[in-house]
């Protein structure tokens, strides 16, 4: 174990190595660029043998390693916002085809108004594209699923695409001080891909091909039923990973101080960071608050949320995306499972940090505010409550 | 030993699909795949061969095969190929067959950029001239006069009015190993090309012409016939490109008449003696331009 002083997207990028992806296709796009120049580094430096493909375009980049993987390679790709919307053709493509490509995201804002900076639209938007998602929360968690990532989707009852998602800027280009695993105990948890789902001179195969009405569900429901599989993949990769590598993360969400909250935020992404701080401000004025980080969006973790949140009295979603003409998609899928769960408590769904828009100690200590006097309902951060209600009125 | 009718594999690799009767793409891929053999793994994007081929659990490919999307031809045999070179896997053909479209409209990008990287695939373009899977839209690839179902020919549209855009000089502009034009109409001149290629490393692009009955508005039994027609009126010729130089394989020394050609299918039925003189006009012009390539 080496430690580095490093970004989110090189944290991400020395995980890839650790995996020993054998195909890369890349495409710049800001802020994703640098985690593939670093891996061309490492083909180029040999602590990496892969084929490093220069694409010309998202699409492609994407197209090339479904190919790769039809054949039984381990494959690689980045990409953010405009990019990931100009391949989505291929993300449904890749989960229909059950080819568990591990693909990083730089969550960013997109267009129009165009952006660079971070938010989460770019990939809740392909919530529905059948790909496991999952967000990092720092760097050192960005490194161990970039590993953690192929042992998942390449389970054999998963074979689901990964993506990977990191808050563009704020984690893909803020350095931390990350633990490097050494190749051995790499290997040692990942074992190499293996597949029959390929094309292979031994076996020849026709892929990717059409199903009519009378087959077309049950494939659609076999692809469901893989990425319900990754939730034990997860918690079993986790388990591994503890064993061999020595850190242990919580499964599809991740706790903080929510035994006895009254009150609880549930979000994603490094913005979880400052809200512990928040919590721990809070807690020591004895007011009881906690924090829920979703480390996966899909596979849902709606059993783990039923159970987090028993005995809560309000909570309140804090996200950086928005399904325009009803609500973040987040607080959807959370009061969804709520309501599925029986629980009924007062709710509110903040949308905040769009287009990289800071958010602050203030605004999320208000929303605990604003829970504990009984708020409910939708609330942009930084749109003042009298311009929504004029807003409303002009109507 | 040379490739010939007598000498081509018996195997079939394409067989039991339900292309349309007088089909000349199927035909195209079905004697490619002969050359090519079982250690081929063919790309296909959604179009005519994908639609007859793939229908689970119905798959009639006894090779590798896969459909990629519509603009992800070029981009998924660069995946295969690499694939297979990165598990040490290097005797084998990574070939691609796409349609007129998928080729020169929406698959240009991709083709473009496997080329310029020198990828090495085997990408062949079985040209019929129009979308005629999803029923016989103008494509670029559809030629001067041609009615589709998007060009009608009537008073104020009548029919395509522009010329076929020419994939083999663009794909030759990249500097490809190597590119050839063909025709399913001579057919001993397309297997010798799809031999040559299989023998060369990089990128290679192979454009078939492959007459569509039911888009042409012709007989199922004159797929072949029509095919050997537009190569003898002019209006297609065999040529091939290769380490930069430009052949002409067949220079006919007298063309036969095209409106004889036009003449037969019913996509240029409505064609005045106006619009036959500016096709006789770009094909002769065609035809000086193509000698002064060989020659240059």
């Amino acid at each position: 174990m080496a430690k580095k002083f490093l970004s989110g997207n090189e944290a991400f990028a020395e995980g890839v190595r650790l995996a020993r992806a054998q195909v890369i296709s890349a495409y710049p796009i800001t802020p994703q660029t640098i985690v593939v120049e670093r891996l061309a580094d490492m083909v180029e430096d040999g602590s990496l043998d892969a084929q490093f493909v220069h694409v010309e375009s998202e699409h492609s980049a994407l197209s090339c390693a479904m190919g790769a993987s039809s054949v039984g390679a381990r494959t690689f790709t980045a990409t953010s916002s405009q990019g990931l919307l100009y391949m989505a053709e291929c993300l449904y493509y890749a989960a229909g085809g059950r080819f568990p490509i591990v693909m990083m995201n730089a969550n960013r804002s997109t267009a129009l108004p165009w952006n660079i900076y971070g938010d989460q639209r770019d990939s809740i938007s392909q919530l529905d594209s059948g790909w496991i998602q999952a967000y990092a929360g720092d760097a050192q968690e960005a490194l161990d699923l970039a590993l953690m990532s192929y042992y998942i989707a390449e389970k054999k009852q998963v074979s689901t695409p990964f993506m990977a998602n990191l808050d563009g800027f704020i984690l893909t280009h803020t350095y931390e001080v990350v633990d490097i695993p050494d190749q051995e105990q790499a290997d040692a948890f990942l074992p190499p891909f293996q597949t029959d789902n390929k094309m292979s001179l031994e076996q020849p195969r026709n892929l990717g091909f059409t199903a009519g009405p009378d087959y077309n569900i049950q494939f659609n429901y076999k692809e469901h039923k893989g990425l319900l599989a990754a939730r034990d993949a997860i918690l079993e990769a986790e388990e591994r990973f503890a064993q061999i590598i020595g850190r242990r993360y919580s499964g599809l969400l991740e706790q903080y101080k929510t035994e006895d909250a009254e009150y609880i935020l549930i979000t994603l992404g490094s913005i979880a960071g400052l809200a512990r701080e928040v919590v721990d401000t809070l807690r020591s004025k004895d007011i009881r608050v906690g924090i829920i980080r979703l480390r996966y969006l899909r596979p849902f973790p709606e059993a783990e949320l039923k159970e987090a949140l028993q005995g809560v009295k309000a909570l309140a979603v804090l996200e950086k995306d928005i399904s325009f003409g009803k609500e973040g998609t987040v607080y959807t899928n959370v009061t969804a499972s709520l309501f599925q769960a029986g629980i009924r408590v007062p709710s509110a769904n903040y949308i905040g940090g769009l287009g990289g828009r800071n958010i602050s100690e203030q605004e999320i200590t208000q929303i605990f505010t604003d829970l504990a006097n009984g708020g409910q309902g939708l609330h942009f951060i930084g749109i003042a409550p009298e311009e929504e209600q004029e807003e409303v009125h002009a109507k | 030993m040379s490739l010939n009718a007598r000498t081509l594999s018996e195997e079939e690799f394409f067989y039991g699909h339900k292309a349309c009767a007088g089909c000349g793409g199927a035909l195209a891929v079905r004697i490619a795949l002969k050359v090519l053999g079982e250690r081929a793994f063919a790309i296909l994007p959604a179009g005519c061969m994908s639609a007859v081929g793939f229908n689970f659990p119905q798959l009639c490919f006894g090779n590798n095969a896969i459909i990629s999307t519509f603009a992800g031809t070029a981009s998924m045999l660069t995946g295969v190929r690499a694939g297979l070179q990165a598990q040490g896997i290097t005797d084998c053909y990574v070939v691609g067959f796409a349609g007129d479209g998928g080729t020169a409209d929406i698959g240009l990008q991709a083709l473009s950029g496997a080329i310029d990287r020198d990828d090495d695939v085997l990408y062949i373009c079985y040209d019929n001239e129009a979308y005629m899977n999803t029923g016989i839209q103008k494509s670029s690839l559809t030629p001067f006069g041609a009615r589709t179902t998007t060009t009608p020919a009537g008073q104020r549209i009548r029919g395509n009015i522009r010329p076929k855009k020419n994939m083999f000089e663009i794909v030759a502009s990249h500097n490809i190993p190597y590119a050839a034009t063909a025709s399913i109409g001579y057919l001993q001149d397309f297997i010798n090309k799809v031999d040559k290629a299989s023998r060369i490393r990089g990128t290679r692009y192979i454009h078939v012409i492959a007459p569509c009955p039911t888009g042409w508005g012709i007989a199922v039994d004159e797929t072949v016939d029509i095919a050997r027609e537009v190569v003898d009126c002019g209006l297609w010729y065999l040529a091939e490109y290769e380490q930069g130089h430009y052949t002409l394989n067949r220079r006919p020394s007298e063309f036969t008449e095209i409106t004889h050609y036009l003449s037969r299918q019913s996509r240029f039925r409505h064609l005045t003696q106006e619009d036959v003189e500016v096709i006789q006009r770009s094909r002769d012009d065609k035809w000086k331009q193509l000698e002064a390539l060989q020659n240059r």
